[in-house]
């Protein structure tokens, strides 16, 4: 991750790129008065007041006419002095501004993230809820919202972060037996710590066993179209995503590569990928995306086996390596053939009819597996550092030896620190000083 | 810089620190000018008579492997030696010793006052010489000495005040006077200046103490020293004691808190968490009605019993009527009565990895001025800052410095360097991430080639530390050839999986219970392995499978530290960097982000961007 240099007031455009009615430049740093001042001639602005001032620039042209907020630090966003611009949302108005704060001292363009980074660095919140901001922003339906604002808020970094310190509670108790021996430190403390680092598993371990679904909603639910050449897989997929995102012929093996589309299901995020038909025979090219097709129905989170209604009841079997995949079988082209029994899902991407019971069922198996569950890994990076620190849990219980205890322990510590970015530095010590009577 | 001047290196203050900085200059070769209040206090133990203990006792190895007089001089003046934590393992055990603190200070002026290319001098420092940021040498009654190089060892003599309850009296230490004129001129060279404070109990005499009452504490049989290169170590030890405070005591104290600087307002400066008085342990620990205390004797022949656990700034009155209710001393005579001190330290974040102040030229700072605490602390800096003044005084270009994977020397310098103090600053060994590859045992291996390079080591600990490296190069070697397999390890008695993978000697100590006598009774022939090298192979044996992890660690925390940087690169493409970042960067030209940290004026902050950078590329 980069990270840069501190001392510099930062300065962007926080609304997004274009013309617009209003547009939000911030800046943060200890520039801030000085910026306020030489631009809107603002002398020791009130806090959190809304003024409406002439923006000029050095040589006194006027550039806008705008809204300007100051937030003084620790009360702002990155803990540091912060300073809004709501100015006209007009290319040229951005730009002069920018220009301006540009060319005061010790002022520079923020890089990607860098408000959020100061705003971690300067203990405002968590890597986990900067990442929940992250998330926030990108959030395309109602379910990534909620799991966004709740990550946000600190939930998940609060249960991480209660973990590690009661980790390093634990640290502090063998360290204190370690560092200060001559002390008197109750002995039944040391028999507490397997107990507690029993349970501590136990949570850790029931928090992993989530059928990752924290990470699927972040990163969508993923479909796969999947069946025989010429079952109408592709007409399928475009009368699900109601546009023509896939090319539909009469010619079987037209479609040669994956193609996706991202839907909003219910407020639930889905990917519904269209793969080329599988069959033996087919050519060099062909195979290749047939290849592709297996391998992303067994990354997917549900495949969705087409089958043409005419050939009702025989089915193919798939490929061995999708078998783990839930499969939902669908019946297409039931404007060719009448007579399938009432319980078997059937529907005609032609006519739209039975589209309708698809989603059913399809929204069916999103509540099932999405809920109403909350708190839930979000991230890959957080589920290792999560099975590191069990690891190295595990490696203390069975450890005799009091300083591979601790060597696990802080393992195990370290690893948590990581995903809310938090290090130990002196946190032991203070442990040990506030639970024991020591100094001889 | 004046080509010709009165010394190379000049040290003020003859404390732990200043012994080891003048010794450790002047074995570089410069000459060196120790220049104290009386040299008849030089190497004083102000405090407790004791050295070592735990991440303590690693230090003081680390100081001896550098060829330190530290643990020479307590080997000497001990009487009496203790390995702590002997029950756990070897990398949280640490040597302690009891010292005669007449025999330690007699035995460090002879070695001092004999020491080549030093001059030893006494006389009160008055000023600083300085032209500009430049230290040019001191003002000594009246006279102006000039050197190269300028160290301060001035320990709690700044502006130092001792408080025994409502009394107040200027001084450094009991009896001698505190230094009023160096604080000025620190400010003046820009200098953030605070102030701590910390304690000490009261003497007690001998024959006043019913020993009846108290446990005996006896010292290691058979001793171990604290120099790799002492022999024969056979000294006549001698017993502490234990005993404790009562119900009553606590009552008194809690009666007179309001008479205690501490808390009656007096004092406001912070002292050590882990050195409390006896007042702080009785108000933060309100629910104990004991501590222990450990009565250690001061020296040999002499009368004075140092109270271990028990400094206190409470009026005399109230010493004396505490004290009364601890067993055995109830008829105690007081030969000195305990004191706070307060004293001016300097913001150890003015300081380089080397322990020179980043703003001004010319000037290192040592021990308690730099917000440390103990003997230990002082000595390591002082010896670090001896050597790198050395080297600067002497036109070499190099530096020496140490760090957070190398040893507890530079676990202290990092911590205090990057993160300032906020209480009197103590090595612990849990502040060191890597204790496992740190240890005592292995100080030797780790620094001493480090210190044969720079030149601070003489030919003799040269030769010895070579002797004994190929002594157990030979042995590893020789285990590393006796592979065996599972079959025939069964057979000697060792229970190992049926796996096929063949093992060697070196390999079975991980296992839990396996020691080097276990390895001599299967084979007879390790037996004329030295002790020292059994035990070597025996502690890494235990540790292989945590110390190749750590490796690992190590490697990824240096990895960054020997990144090159080309030499035109442009600072200008790096996002994130400052113009006055750059124009340090461009000026300077560092070879390696190593050399870039060690650079003034550049942040954290910049030096992380300079890296991801050189990563992208």
């Amino acid at each position: 991750m980069p990270s840069y240099e501190l001392n510099d007031t930062i300065y962007a455009l926080s609304s997004g790129l274009g013309k617009g009615g209003v547009a939000v430049i911030r800046l943060s740093g200890k520039a801030v008065p000085a910026a306020l001042y030489q631009l809107a001639g603002l002398e020791a602005p009130r806090p959190r007041y809304a003024y409406f001032r002439p923006l000029r620039r050095q040589d006194g042209t006027l550039l806008d006419r705008a809204l300007v907020l100051f937030f003084e630090g620790p009360h702002s966003f990155t803990g540091e002095d912060v300073a809004e611009f709501h100015v006209h949302g007009g290319r040229r108005v951005i730009q002069s501004v920018l220009t301006a704060l540009g060319d005061i001292a010790g002022c520079r363009p923020a890089e990607r993230g860098e408000f959020s980074r100061r705003a971690v660095l300067n203990g405002k919140m968590d890597l986990t809820s900067a990442e929940g901001l992250m998330d926030l922003i990108d959030a395309e339906t109602e379910a990534q919202q909620a799991q966004a604002l709740s990550q946000l808020s600190g939930r998940l970094g609060a249960l991480y972060e209660g973990w590690r310190t009661e980790l390093v509670r634990y640290m502090g108790y063998l360290e204190a037996f370690i560092d200060f021996p001559e002390e008197e430190i109750p002995p039944e403390k040391l028999a507490e710590i397997d107990a507690h680092i029993h349970t501590l598993i136990h949570e850790i371990a029931g928090h992993l066993d989530d059928h990752r679904v924290g990470e699927k909603l972040r990163e969508g639910f993923q479909i796969a179209l999947l069946g025989e050449p010429n079952v109408g897989k592709s007409s399928l997929m475009n009368a699900l995503t109601q546009r023509e995102v896939a090319i539909v012929s009469q010619i079987a093996g037209t479609t040669r590569d994956v193609v996706e589309a991202h839907l909003d299901v219910a407020g639930f995020p889905v990917i519904l990928a269209d793969t080329a038909g599988l069959r033996e025979d087919a050519g060099e090219i062909e195979a290749e995306g047939i290849r592709r097709a297996v391998k992303k129905a067994s990354e997917a989170d549900l495949i969705l086996h087409i089958q043409n209604s005419e050939t009702y009841p025989s089915v193919k079997p798939l490929p061995e390596a999708i078998r783990s995949v839930p499969i939902l079988t669908v019946w297409n082209k039931a404007d060719l053939r009448k007579d399938l029994p009432a319980d078997v899902l059937c529907l005609s991407a032609k006519t739209g009819e039975g589209i309708a019971a698809l989603w059913d069922a399809v929204k069916g198996i999103l509540n099932d597996t999405f809920g109403k569950k909350d708190g839930l890994i979000t991230r890959e990076r957080y589920r290792v550092a999560l099975q590191e620190c069990v690891y190295a849990l595990n490696g203390a219980l069975g450890n005799e030896a009091l300083e591979l205890k601790a060597e696990d322990l802080r393992m195990a510590a370290r690893a948590l620190g990581r995903i809310t970015g938090r290090i130990e530095a002196d946190e032991l010590l203070d442990v040990i000083f506030q639970e024991f009577c020591i100094g001889k | 810089m004046e080509t010709c001047t009165d010394f190379d290196v000049i040290v003020v203050g003859g404390g732990h620190a200043g012994c080891e900085a003048a010794a450790a200059a002047a074995r570089m070769g410069a000459r060196t000018l120790l220049i104290t209040h009386r040299i008849e206090s030089i190497g004083d133990m102000s405090c407790n008579p004791a050295i070592g203990g735990l991440g303590k006792g690693t230090l003081v190895r680390e100081i001896d492997a550098l060829d330190g007089l530290m643990g020479r001089v307590i080997d000497a003046a001990g009487l009496q030696f203790r390995m702590l934590n002997r029950s756990k393992g070897p990398a949280v055990q640490g040597p302690r010793a009891q010292a005669d603190k007449d025999l330690y200070k007699a035995e460090m002026q002879r070695c001092l006052l004999t020491y080549p290319h030093l001059t030893v001098r006494a006389g009160a420092v008055e000023n600083l010489l300085t032209n500009g940021q430049h230290v040019r040498g001191i003002i000594v009654n009246g006279h102006e000495v000039t050197a190269k190089a300028t160290i301060l060892t001035t320990g709690t003599f700044l502006n130092g005040v001792m408080h025994i309850g409502p009394e107040q009296i200027p001084g450094g230490r009991y009896g001698e006077e505190a230094v009023k004129g160096l604080t000025p001129v620190l400010k003046r060279l820009g200098l953030n200046i605070g102030r701590l404070k910390t304690g000490t109990p009261a003497r007690l005499d001998k024959d006043s103490i019913d020993w009846s009452k108290c446990l005996r504490q006896e010292g290691d049989h058979p001793p171990q020293p604290f120099s790799f290169l002492t022999q024969d170590f056979q000294p006549n030890q001698v017993p502490c004691y234990v005993t404790h405070t009562t119900p009553v005591t606590h009552r008194i104290i809690e009666e007179n808190l309001d008479r205690a600087p501490l808390y009656s307002g007096q004092i406001h400066s912070v002292g050590p968490r882990y050195c409390p008085s006896i007042e702080d342990k009785i108000v933060r620990f309100a629910g104990r009605d004991s501590h222990h205390v450990f009565l250690e004797p001061e020296t040999r022949f002499g009368k004075s019993i140092y109270p271990n656990g028990i400094s206190t700034s409470l009026p005399k009155d109230v010493q004396e009527a505490f004290l009364r209710t601890i067993p055995g001393l109830e008829n105690v005579r007081i030969l000195r009565y305990a004191y706070a001190i307060e004293y001016d330290y300097v913001d150890p974040r003015e300081l380089d990895l080397t322990l020179a102040v980043k703003k001004v030229e010319g000037l290192w700072l040592a021990g308690q001025i730099n917000g440390t605490t103990g003997y230990e602390e002082a000595a390591g800096q002082g010896l670090l800052a001896g050597i790198n003044a050395a080297l600067k005084a002497l036109g070499r270009p190099e530096t020496l410095t140490f760090d957070r994977a190398d040893s507890y020397l530079g676990v202290m310098v990092d911590d205090i360097t990057t993160l300032g103090v906020d209480e009197p600053y103590r090595l612990f060994t849990s502040r060191a991430e890597y204790r496992l590859t740190m240890r005592a045992d292995n100080a030797d291996l780790r620094l001493t080639p480090l210190g044969i390079k720079i030149g601070c080591v003489g030919s003799g600990r040269a030769e010895a530390f070579r002797l004994k490296q190929e002594a157990l190069d030979a042995v590893k070697e020789k285990l590393n050839r006796m592979v065996f397999t599972p079959k025939e390890l069964n057979m000697l008695g060792f229970g190992v999986n049926r796996d096929g993978q063949k093992r060697t000697p070196f390999d079975l100590l991980s296992y839990q219970g396996v020691l080097w006598a276990d390895l001599v009774k299967a084979w007879p022939e390790l037996e004329s392995v030295a002790p020292e090298i059994a035990e070597q192979i025996e502690i890494t044996g235990r540790y292989q499978g945590y110390l190749s992890r750590q490796a690992q660690d190590i490697a990824a925390f240096r990895k960054d530290e020997g990144l090159k940087i080309p030499p035109l690169l442009d600072y200008r493409l790096i996002g994130g960097l400052s113009n006055e970042v750059v124009g340090r960067l461009e000026k300077a030209r560092p070879a390696t982000i190593g050399a870039m940290m060690h650079l003034t004026g550049i942040t954290p902050a910049s030096v992380t961007a300079v890296i991801s950078y050189l990563k992208r590329k």
